[in-house]
């Protein structure tokens, strides 16, 4: 699974690395790094922390296999649209 | 007419997107999502399908991402037909036709040109091409340079823009030994000012830096091998190093057309609010439309300037106007007024900003203080609030963005939570001359309002 997270809206708020700590890390007080790459096993955590972003900045693909309407929702879902 | 032609565009036209990096594919998906069921073309220099750049200076030097899988999570489908590895060269505006470096033509009815910018090489050709010297701007300079790091020792970096300041900190994380070397009197200050330049400093040699301020590089010598050994300064110093990144800012990728009759030249190519082109003449085209960092606009809210942002957010609007302009109708057509934001990320701190604080002439800290490394500090212009920096404060940036979008008087008058005495009156901002050649700075003021008279076209040639 892709995913990118648009820094300028990403506050900090540290959701997704609390999570999904094999993808997202603080590092420093507000800055996160994470890994652009999940991996399959990530699949639920990462989808919990694009859900639980306060700010919705995360963007990932796959979190429903590579196609579908679920997937679709998620992807919209996680636009912001 | 008119409505029919736009009709016909949308069912089975064709779009051609030069440019296959995070603008080109977030406006492949606008096209897809606004019901363009045409034939679309992607065509991209790298032979890589979209990958995402910023994390190539943070998290992959910090082994935290692979250099080769930083790829783009894709919105939805884009059914487009790829051509990955082929540079776009030429343009040919009045047959509609795009050639490519195979000697292939492609022919569009709407075209889209968002070929960004490339690293700014080492001056002499023969010393950038010592082992041991590296650009980063892509994912292959990312891979190369990290492999070499790995059993580096000290590294010398040229240029202390946000992406040299930025590896500094990653090679310093990894325990070498960094000198960090900048024409001007600081880090950053082409982008923030003397006054936050300042404080990068601070961070800079406060995380073990050997920071060279006010000098420049004038050679990179080699041993025998051609293995990069010295970098010699203007001072008459000589510093030895086992790994050189150039870090001078960037290039526009506008070569490719020269003599096409486009507005392009080396500082972008000029178009209007609406993504639509400039002839040379200075006269909008109806069928090229323009996105991301190698774009030019002008932005009402700051007097109608044309901003060039190398900005990882303004890639993502703007792709999404031009996308949407290119297949609506006239009345339906949006302006780009995103406002100008970016992030950088430095031995921890986490430093952002909004607006365009190089058109500030004073800055004011409303928030926090500068010997903390966690503060507000907002620019002002002809009584106008233009821009905000925060370190390590991005939850107040919001609040920020509205007064500089309803342009909130400057000095501030109101109160603000956690105001010291330092941050009480407005001191000057401290920006280089701008007719000073700097490096980095990652917006980039040019062009005149449309009322000023003075207006001077030299034709695109580099």
């Amino acid at each position: 699974m892709r995913l990118v997270v648009d820094l300028n809206k990403c506050q900090g708020y540290a959701q997704c690395a609390f999570l999904a700590p094999d993808v997202f890390a603080m590092h420093g007080e507000e800055t996160l790094v994470y890994s652009p790459r999940a991996q399959e096993e990530q699949r639920e955590r990462l989808a919990r922390a694009v859900a639980a972003c306060p700010v919705q900045a995360i963007t990932a693909d796959g979190l429903d296999g590579p196609s579908g309407p679920a997937g679709e929702a998620a992807r919209e879902a996680a636009d912001g649209r | 007419m008119a409505a029919d032609y736009l009709d016909w565009l949308r069912r089975e036209g064709r779009i051609v997107i030069v440019g296959a990096s995070l603008a080109g594919l977030r406006a492949a998906e606008t096209l897809r999502a606004e019901g363009f069921t045409g034939s679309l073309t992607m065509i991209g220099d790298e032979p890589y399908e979209p990958y995402d750049r910023p994390p190539l200076s943070k998290a992959v030097l910090l082994g935290k991402a692979s250099p080769l899988h930083t790829e783009l999570p894709h919105r939805r489908e884009v059914d487009a037909k790829w051509r990955l590895g082929v540079p776009a060269t030429g343009l040919d505006l009045t047959a509609k036709r795009v050639r490519l470096a195979d000697g292939d033509e492609v022919e569009y009815d709407r075209l889209l040109i968002a070929t960004g910018v490339r690293a700014r090489p080492w001056f002499k050709e023969e010393e950038g091409r010592l082992d041991g010297v590296f650009l980063l701007r892509t994912r292959d300079d990312a891979a190369r340079l990290l492999q070499r790091l790995r059993s580096a020792r000290r590294v010398f970096i040229i240029g202390a823009g946000f992406a040299g300041c930025e590896v500094a900190s990653a090679c310093r994380e990894m325990g070498l030994a960094v000198t960090l070397a900048e024409r001007a009197g600081a880090p950053l200050v082409g982008a923030l000012g003397g006054v936050i330049g300042a404080v990068a400093a601070d961070l800079q040699t406060g995380n073990g830096v050997d920071l060279r301020t006010g000098i420049t590089v004038t050679a990179l010598e080699g041993d025998p091998a051609g293995r990069v050994r010295s970098v010699h300064l203007s001072d008459g110093s000589e510093v030895e190093t086992d790994v050189v990144v150039v870090s001078l800012g960037s290039l526009r990728n506008t070569e490719w057309l020269t003599g096409s009759g486009l507005g392009a030249g080396p500082r972008g190519i000029a178009c209007d609010a609406g993504c639509r082109a400039f002839d040379f003449r200075g006269i909008v085209t109806d069928d090229v439309f323009v996105a991301g960092d190698v774009a030019r606009s002008p932005h009402a809210l700051f007097g109608y300037q044309f901003l060039s942002l190398e900005h990882w957010g303004n890639a993502v609007a703007q792709a999404e106007t031009a996308a949407h302009n290119m297949i609506c109708r006239g009345a339906d057509r949006r302006p780009h007024l995103w406002m100008p934001a970016f992030w950088s990320s430095q031995f921890k701190v986490n430093i952002k900003s909004v607006g365009v604080p190089p058109m500030g002439d004073q800055i004011m800290i409303t928030q926090g203080s500068l010997a903390e490394r966690r503060f507000v500090g907002v620019y002002g212009h002809q009584g106008r609030v233009v821009a905000a920096v925060s370190f390590d404060n991005t939850r107040w940036l919001e609040f920020y963005q509205r007064q500089i979008e309803r342009g909130a008087p400057f000095p501030v008058d109101y109160t603000t939570v956690d105001r010291r005495p330092e941050g009480r009156q407005p001191v000057d901002a401290d920006f280089p001359d701008p007719s000073l050649p700097t490096h980095g700075p990652t917006v980039t003021l040019s062009g005149y309002s449309p009322a000023d008279q003075q207006l001077v076209f030299t034709p695109a040639r580099h």
